[in-house]
């Protein structure tokens, strides 16, 4: 007997989950999909962060494969073009025409392109697919200025996109006078607008676009009261338009406004054929979010497959990091007096807004705004979502427990059963604690495996792993970061119990308390803590240590390595630099400034790592220690020495303290700056220590870090003098050092630190844990203890004899690193 | 360790040649081969020096250990911590690649290396 056919119209999210809905409730249908993209389905969701190195490979939801093992015929960049509903039949723009028994139309939207005189010009773009992507790639190349037509939702992201190719004036133009109309109100608006200002946004609200103006490509807009804004391309978001008229030809009702219209079953006005996402029009609406869609999908397989399931509309509470701010709006968030009362809260300081609307009994939550902070939107949302009673002081769920006992009413253990986790996947806070306790499932990853929760938008993952922590801990099971499978402890654990028990090396510690053989991860951690404690020359356990460590130099591609010198502060005497110029031409080196002020020497062999050091020491150079998770670099401004605006001299501290805490480890690398006055050219504030002159002495910040994720340090204090300075960065780093995860910078360390700021404060100046005194001792012996790891090689003929590529043939190179000329200097060649 | 009568014993180094519980590498030929000291397990380990993932010449560079309830040994690349299995040679990651492994003897202080 051969399986009914399910023909599914359109291969986007929607499209996508049904066939999993369906394939996880039965193998009993043959499914059949056609897409109108030339690729398989990707997650729209996240398409802005393909300007942030993701690949369309990134995006992609699923592989080829996926369809092929699921039995699941696939056509791609094939769209149904006709639906023949007497005969049961489609027919494709290449040409195909099959027989269905469901039809599901997951046709999805397109960008609403206003009417405007000049729409069509170059220039012009819509921002939907990853194909529209490439196009506003290709053009914002060559652009300036760029502005997007829509404040809500996708005009934001597509403003962030704009931002991050690197457009040097971006605006938003919006038609109504605030921003994200559908989420948030005009106060969360105006605190919104002065964040993106702040970032780099131009906002026009009240902005209604006349025409496009330009030759053949568009050169400005010009609005309704005949103002004109000068860019170079546009992209439209002022909506979206449902996907209907392929229904429309098929004589299926749709709305007056667009959308298929479907019942609670998801089936349109022919029972044989459904609609389900953006195409949809459920009581009046369409659904622009990939959760309801989802939930869509899982109801039209559901009732395919004979389940009983119907759509009762669907929470349109939302939550978002737009540009680096995060906004949340959810359940009632526009309620206003006399139906409910309202609590607000502004800090224009901070960029925070917060709006919960309660009923006036006090009693319910109703829905909220949070802008500029929303780490307490997922349990505000369960609260309205399950009417869970409001604590005495509903305040308290914005601006958090002042004083007194933490409520105990807003726990997430406290959630009911059946509260709604993971929107996106269906999973309920019944099903997250069960697989934690049935399935013994401890962390994230394993949770996505067995309940797909926080596989879909990942908005619920905080709450998720509170959850799961949160039953292991009901259950007695202790919760920590354990360093790896080889050790059951946290690296602060191990560091006490090596220092305790005097473990001089690995191999003890492992036997002692730990198992196996140890591995990538513990090895460099045990490597780091010994350094720490003992401050013995780290290559003596050579293979314990990281690449970069064992060889005491940056592996870089192509397996050669590059070398730095310490240049303590950034300065450097003419015959030093004189040096570095012959020691690079002798042994064919790239030389490059570093972001910390000293010079890099790109492209040494292995065995030549000793010859180049021996040189470098006898012209007195040190090892820079740029290849350890260690003091890097203290930058500094020239100071009052030669500037006219310096207050102190900068760069003798600098140099002061570099010298102080060169070559200590720690979990992670650590920088400084100095800087001579409050223009900071040292960017101070950027490291994990900032020294600032002021009048009366130093400021000194702690805490920063560019990278990835770049933070700014914070005041520890203010107005003090070199001494004192030395006295706090001693007790700072050593407890940094004592208390840290491995790989963990000094801001996380600081962020995860519980009391924050004004905890560390009182441990490193009011001495609140009685340490002061031992940190400032463990500091001083391993300043007393200092080495140049690289003297001690170049002195050492067993030491030295490790630094060749062949054991067998020890004075030949590795033949595999090669070079390419790069003007007038060399680069690794590409393989 | 499992040996075929094609295979053919070369003289890679000496057993003091390979630090403890790290690796060296030997050139034969044109080829690239790593050699590993497993000294806590006692065991011996050869593979390619070469790691599949963005072909770099760095194995025997890389730090050794095990995995899993069976202490299944391993050596993870220095470049981007890629690992693989000294038995078999598989990816131990989520990726589909391999490396070649080699038989290796020990005799009297030195190290010979199995190959086709």
């Amino acid at each position: 007997m051969s399986k009914p056919i399910i023909i599914v119209a359109g291969n986007g999210m929607v499209g996508y989950k049904f066939c999993e809905k369906l394939l996880a409730r039965s193998s009993q249908f043959q499914i059949i999909v056609f897409g109108e993209e030339p690729r398989h389905a990707y997650d729209r969701v996240h398409l802005s962060e393909y300007f942030n190195g993701k690949s369309a490979d990134d995006l992609s939801l699923s592989t080829h494969s996926w369809y092929a093992d699921n039995g699941i015929t696939l056509h791609l960049g094939d769209p149904i073009q006709e639906i023949n509903r007497a005969q049961k039949t489609i027919h494709s723009l290449k040409g195909v025409t099959l027989h269905y028994d469901y039809l599901v139309l997951a046709t999805g939207s397109s960008a609403f392109v206003p009417d405007i005189p000049g729409i069509e010009k170059e220039g012009v773009f819509v921002y939907r697919t990853i194909e529209d992507l490439e196009l506003i790639k290709a053009c914002a190349a060559t652009a300036k200025s760029g502005a997007v037509m829509g404040g809500g939702l996708l005009g934001l992201e597509a403003a962030k996109a704009l931002m991050d190719l690197g457009i040097a004036e971006p605006h938003v133009i919006e038609f109504a006078p605030r921003l994200m109309p559908r989420q948030i109100d005009s106060a969360g608006s105006n605190m919104l607008q002065l964040k993106l200002n702040q970032l780099g946004l131009h906002i026009h609200l009240n902005k209604s676009t006349a025409a496009i103006v330009g030759d053949k490509k568009i050169d400005a807009l010009r609005f309704n009261d005949d103002s004109l804004l000068a860019v170079d391309m546009l992209v439209i978001s002022a909506g979206i338009r449902p996907r209907d008229e392929l229904a429309k030809l098929a004589g299926l009702h749709v709305g007056t406004r667009g959308g298929i219209m479907v019942n609670e079953k998801m089936q349109t006005s022919d029972e044989h054929i459904y609609a389900i996402g953006e195409c949809a029009l459920y009581e009046g609406m369409i659904y622009g979010l990939v959760a309801p869609g989802y939930e869509m999908a899982d109801i039209a397989a559901a009732h395919i497959t004979k389940a009983d399931k119907s759509f009762y509309g669907y929470d349109m509470s939302t939550k978002l990091k737009l540009i680096g701010v995060d906004v949340a709006s959810f359940g009632d968030a526009f309620i206003t007096e006399p139906d409910c009362r309202t609590i607000l809260f502004e800090d224009t300081h901070k960029g925070i807004y917060k709006r919960i609307n309660i009923s006036n009994d006090g009693k319910q939550l109703l829905g909220g705004i949070l802008i500029g902070e929303a780490e307490a939107y997922n349990m505000l949302l369960q609260t309205v979502n399950n009417k869970i009673v409001l604590p005495p002081d509903p305040e308290d769920l914005i601006l958090g427990s002042r004083g007194g006992a933490a409520s105990e009413g807003a726990g997430v253990m406290n959630l009911p059963d059946d509260a709604l986790i993971c929107s996106c996947e269906a999973v309920t806070k019944a099903a997250i604690c069960g697989a934690v306790n049935e399935q013994g499932i401890t962390n994230m990853d394993g949770m996505k495996k067995c309940t797909k929760a926080g596989t879909g938008c990942g908005g619920c993952v905080p709450l998720v792993k509170d959850l799961i922590a949160g039953t292991m801990k009901a259950n007695g099971q202790y919760i920590k970061n354990v360093v790896c499978e080889h050790f059951d402890y946290s690296r602060q654990e191990l560091f006490d119990l090596v220092k305790i028990n005097g473990l001089k090396n690995y191999d003890l510690v492992l036997d002692h308390y730990g198992k196996g053989d140890g591995c990538e991860v513990c090895k460099p951690v045990v490597a780091s803590i010994l350094s720490s404690l003992w401050n013995d020359v780290i290559v003596k356990q050579e293979v314990i240590q990281d690449s970069n460590d064992r060889f005491l130099a940056n592996i870089q591609k192509g397996g050669t390595y590059s070398v730095v010198p310490r240049i303590p502060g950034g300065e450097i005497t003419p015959d030093k630099l004189i040096v570095i110029g012959q020691v690079a031409k002798r042994y064919g080196l790239y030389t490059k400034i570093t972001g910390g002020q000293r010079i890099d020497m790109f492209g040494a062999h292995l065995n030549d790592l000793p010859a180049i050091w021996e040189e470098l020491i006898d012209a007195g150079f040190e090892s820079g220690h740029a290849y350890g998770k260690a003091l890097r670099t203290v930058k500094s401004c020239v100071g009052s020495t030669w500037c006219r605006f310096g207050l102190h001299d900068s760069v003798t501290f600098a140099i002061e303290i570099e010298d102080r805490y060169k070559g200590i480890r720690a979990p992670h690398k650590i920088k400084g700056g100095v800087s001579g006055c409050v223009r900071e050219c040292a960017e101070a504030q950027s490291k994990d220590f900032g020294i600032i002159a002021t009048e009366k002495g130093w400021n000194l910040y702690v805490c920063g870090n560019g990278g990835s994720k770049p933070q700014h340090a914070q005041l520890l204090a203010t107005d003090i003098d070199n001494q004192t300075v030395i006295k706090y960065l001693d007790r700072f780093l050593m407890f940094y050092i004592k208390t840290a995860d491995q790989l963990t910078r000094t801001a996380t360390w600081l962020n995860k630190l519980d009391g924050g700021m004004s905890y560390l404060k009182n441990v490193i100046i009011n001495d609140s844990l009685g340490l002061a005194e031992q940190l400032e001792e463990e500091m001083q012996a391993l300043v007393n203890t200092y080495h140049c790891e690289w003297k001690e090689v170049i002195e050492s003929p067993a030491m030295r004899k490790r630094f060749s590529h062949f054991i067998n043939a020890p004075e030949e190179k590795d033949p595999h690193a090669q070079f390419e000329p790069m003007r007038e200097q060399v680069r690794a060649k590409e393989w | 360790m499992e040996t075929t009568l094609t295979t053919n014993w070369i003289l890679a180094c000496y057993v003091d040649d390979v630090p403890d519980n790290g690796g060296s590498c030997i050139k034969h030929g044109d080829e690239q081969i790593a050699i590993f000291n497993f000294s806590r397990r006692g065991e011996w380990y050869a593979t390619q020096n070469l790691c599949p993932h963005k072909q770099q010449m760095a194995l025997s560079r890389g730090m050794i250990g095990s995995t899993g309830e069976n202490c299944e040994p391993k050596v993870a690349c220095p470049f981007h911590k890629k690992t693989f299995s000294l038995l078999t040679g598989e990816c131990l990651g989520e990726d589909d690649m391999a490396i070649k492994t080699y038989p290796v003897k020990v005799e009297n202080g030195r190290v010979f290396i199995g190959i086709d």
